[in-house]
């Protein structure tokens, strides 16, 4: 008997799936209908008072603040948990791990704030430019990101079995050789959906950075330039926008939305095949 | 002579390795620091009993931010409310009455799908469902349900890996005393798992004070104290939001900046720490 | 012999794995009979079935039957939860509920929906039968887990005595403890035999030669013999049996 309702309770993660799919697809596809899809996704312009809606700025601009953000990011947030996993005393663990969980809980909106009073000048003093730029978009979901490639990592290196280190070690090589050759490769599908799902939040992440890309519609030149992306696109303009203009903020939900399905089956993928 | 020289490099190596390993982590702390430091010292002066106690004026300039604390308080409350039964429900249904199956492989897929949407995402989808098509409104009940979605995955996720914890060895004990498997769960394995659980809904309910994104379409901006979950209600982090965006009040924002790092810290160390006290585990 | 239980051409699968090979074993009605043999010998998985404690298992399956006074415990119309409570079962490590010492020995009467002052005096009753009364009277209240592990496996004895059984059935009960603990916990068997059918896995030989009255001897899924205290030990019939209880492997 019980089993049954809990059945029914379990089946709330695929209807909410299943919803959230349908709701967004059934806004935003008629308008990638309307402007074509190939229109849509590869348009230079996004002009709503034109009808022009073309998102390629946008995810040229999602694409090189993901990738700065990872760049700068995952490989801190990978010395990090080799600190917490290898090399930290018990007491400085135990002050980290719960450091690390308040950066991962700061609202987003901090960051950005944080980012534009003090990062965005600080890039516009010394390396030009308006300051507000994919760079410093990239610093604040750098930052963003670690709790997340950070937690993963450190978990999947915890996973192994002791026995793989004191092997190593006992062939003669010291903590870091054992480190790099041993435990890292044989954490690496860990290390791997990490990465991944760091990415997926840094590309996912609207609020921190509305304040910091300074959202122009055009190709950057360079990482001092403001972007826009896609989902600073909806959050700026969802608050005025109605008709066509809606509907192409949802046409730009369901791109954002297949990246990270694919972002989210990669890592699952990759951690299943363990 | 040759092994000498090469140990030699090897241990160079290492000592390099944990320079820039031990560098990388004073950093990150470092940068945690600033931040949290920088926004309590420019906003804690900010706030006062009046700060706290009185409704903003003149678009949140003047006043205090009384009414978004109220909206994030039953935003929160909502979206705990409706998310908790069906994340914990799910997560007993995946952890005690199935094996690994198809239909448990699809739940999983979908729970973590729903790990990795952004909030944005959920913010569009909040909109057009709740406030547009259920025609609930910009209100407390479309921003605390938008957010039930969101947290779901979370709840999931935390209660099933504290049921899994539970030692196999109770359920049998309480099944050889001819209880049920409901009687098992109920009696023993849920005040088992009961800490691992109350965990995750503490940190359900810091990302739902944290988020913007998902309820400024949801629940809307409005500044008058809600009346009732039909009421639209601006929560502290979207007032943090607008107030610092639009650049209405610096002095605010960083105000209410301070309260939500110090409302967030308490949640996710002090309560956790609470939690952690009184519903020992194994007891 | 008035037999309590009959094991008939009983085998046992885990999936593929044959884990018992057909046996047949009958067991008299009160006094203490012993299942003895190596690891892997498939007692902790006979013992499981005839509780049917192993329905629990996935992908567990059995041929033949199991009667108690007569009746197939497998039959459709048997009650599981009313089965295991007529057949009590203690596990080879302490495994004390994480709750009181009273809740634990209460746990299995509040299932029954007993009334307050009914449960407790016999939580009393089942705690001085197990002879742990006098070390925790005053603490009832506190963990089951502060108890030391001796107490544990006699709180656990308890336990199943609050359920009134009518079979108790321990696998290797005393594995895990000190010879004192051990020796209270033999004393406490030998009074109850007069009142229960205890079904045995002993933790060594010599505890099988202390306090049975009928002992069998398995090895690998397989019953080699059966018999009375005084001839299993004394006087086995088959070499494989001696061999193991003079301790030639095992």
């Amino acid at each position: 008997m019980s089993k049954y309702v809990f059945f029914i309770l379990a089946l709330s993660s695929i209807s909410a799936l299943a919803l959230i799919t349908i709701f967004i697809i059934s806004r935003g596809a008629p308008i990638i209908g309307e402007v074509g899809f190939f229109d849509f996704v590869f348009g230079m312009t996004w002009a709503p008072g034109r009808g022009e809606y073309g998102i390629f700025p946008m995810i040229v601009g999602s694409v090189t603040v993901t990738l700065g953000a990872a760049a700068l990011g995952v490989p801190i947030g990978i010395c990090c948990s080799i600190f917490m996993t290898e090399f930290a005393p018990a007491a400085l663990r135990n002050f980290f791990r719960p450091a690390i969980q308040l950066l991962a809980g700061i609202p987003s909106v901090v960051y950005g704030f944080w980012g534009l009073i003090f990062i965005v000048p600080l890039i516009r003093e010394y390396l030009g430019g308006p300051g507000l730029s994919i760079l410093a978009g990239a610093v604040i979901l750098a930052i963003m990101i670690l709790p997340t490639v950070i937690s993963i990592t450190e978990v999947s290196i915890l996973a192994l079995p002791p026995e793989y280190k004191a092997g190593a070690m006992a062939l003669g090589l010291n903590h870091w050789q054992a480190i790099k050759t041993v435990l890292l490769p044989a954490a690496k599908s860990g290390i791997v959906a990490a990465v991944i799902l760091g990415i997926g939040r840094a590309i996912g992440e609207t609020m921190a950075v509305i304040m910091v890309l300074g959202n122009a519609v055009a190709l950057p030149q360079s990482i001092l330039d403001p972007v826009r992306t896609l989902t600073t696109n909806i959050g700026i303009e969802m608050g005025y926008a109605s008709g066509t203009q809606s509907q192409a903020l949802f046409a730009t939900g369901i791109v954002l939305f297949a990246v990270i399905m694919l972002l989210n089956a990669a890592a699952q993928f990759i951690t299943r095949k363990k | 002579m040759g092994l000498n020289a090469k140990n030699k490099k090897a241990r160079s190596k290492e000592r390099a390795a944990k320079i820039l390993i031990w560098s990388a982590a004073v950093s990150v702390m470092a940068v945690l620091f600033f931040i949290v430091v920088y926004i309590l010292v420019k906003g804690l002066p900010v706030v006062s009993i009046g700060f706290l106690t009185e409704i903003p004026s003149n678009m949140g300039r003047s006043g205090g931010i009384s009414s978004t604390i109220v909206g994030t308080v039953l935003i929160t409350l909502v979206a705990v409310a409706i998310a908790a039964p069906f994340g914990i429900g799910t997560a007993f249904y995946l952890a005690e009455y199935t094996r690994e199956s198809i239909v448990t492989r699809i739940i999983r897929f979908c729970a973590e799908s729903l790990a990795g949407i952004p909030s944005i995402v959920y913010g569009l989808f909040g909109f057009i469902f709740f406030v547009i098509y259920l025609g609930f409104g910009y209100s407390v009940l479309s921003g605390g349900l938008t957010l039930a979605f969101m947290i779901l995955p979370t709840i999931i996720r935390t209660s099933e890996e504290a049921i899994k914890t539970v030692p196999n060895i109770y359920r049998e004990v309480s099944m050889s005393l001819g209880a049920s498997k409901w009687q098992t769960i109920y009696k023993v394995v849920f005040p088992s798992a009961l800490r691992g659980i109350a965990n995750g809904i503490v940190l359900s309910i810091g990302r739902s004070i944290a988020e913007t994104a998902a309820v400024i379409y949801t629940a809307g901006s409005v500044l008058r104290m809600p009346s009732s979950m039909f009421s639209s209600s601006r929560t502290m982090a979207v007032h943090f939001f607008i107030l610092a965006s639009e650049g209405i009040s610096m002095e605010n924002a960083f105000g209410t900046a301070a309260l939500l790092v110090i409302l967030i810290f308490f949640i996710n160390v002090v309560v956790n720490m609470l939690v952690n006290r009184f519903i020992a585990k194994g007891r | 012999m008035d037999y309590k239980i009959k094991i008939e051409a009983f085998k046992f699968f885990y999936g593929r794995e044959q884990v018992i090979n057909g046996i047949d074993l009958n067991i008299p009605k009160n006094g203490i009979f012993s299942l003895l043999g190596p690891a892997k010998s498939g007692i902790t998985t006979m013992l499981r079935a005839v509780n049917r404690l192993s329905d629990i298992v996935p992908g567990a399956r059995m041929e033949g039957s199991i009667l108690l006074d007569g009746k197939n415990i497998n039959d459709a119309d048997v009650n599981v939860a009313e089965l295991r409570r007529r057949v009590g079962i203690v596990f080879d490590v302490p495994a004390p509920l994480p709750m009181s010492v009273y809740e634990n020995v209460a746990f299995g009467p509040k299932l029954l929906k007993k009334g307050k002052a009914e449960i407790r005096a016999l939580v009393e009753e089942s705690l001085q039968t197990a002879a742990l009364w006098d070390d925790v009277k005053d603490r009832l209240n506190t963990p089951a887990q502060s108890l030391s592990g001796g107490q544990q496996q006699r709180l656990c004895i308890a336990r199943v005595l609050a359920l009134k059984p009518e079979v108790i059935l321990l696998d290797r009960p005393c594995s895990g403890l000190d010879p004192i603990s051990t020796a209270k916990i033999e004393e406490s068997l030998i009074q109850l035999k007069e009142l229960y059918t205890i079904v045995i896995a002993p933790h060594n030989v010599q505890q099988a030669v202390r306090i049975s009255d009928r002992a069998a001897f398995m090895l690998s899924g397989d019953l080699i013999e059966e018999g009375a205290n005084t001839e299993i030990f004394s006087n086995p019939v088959h070499k494989r049996t001696s061999d193991y209880i003079t301790g030639r492997f095992g």
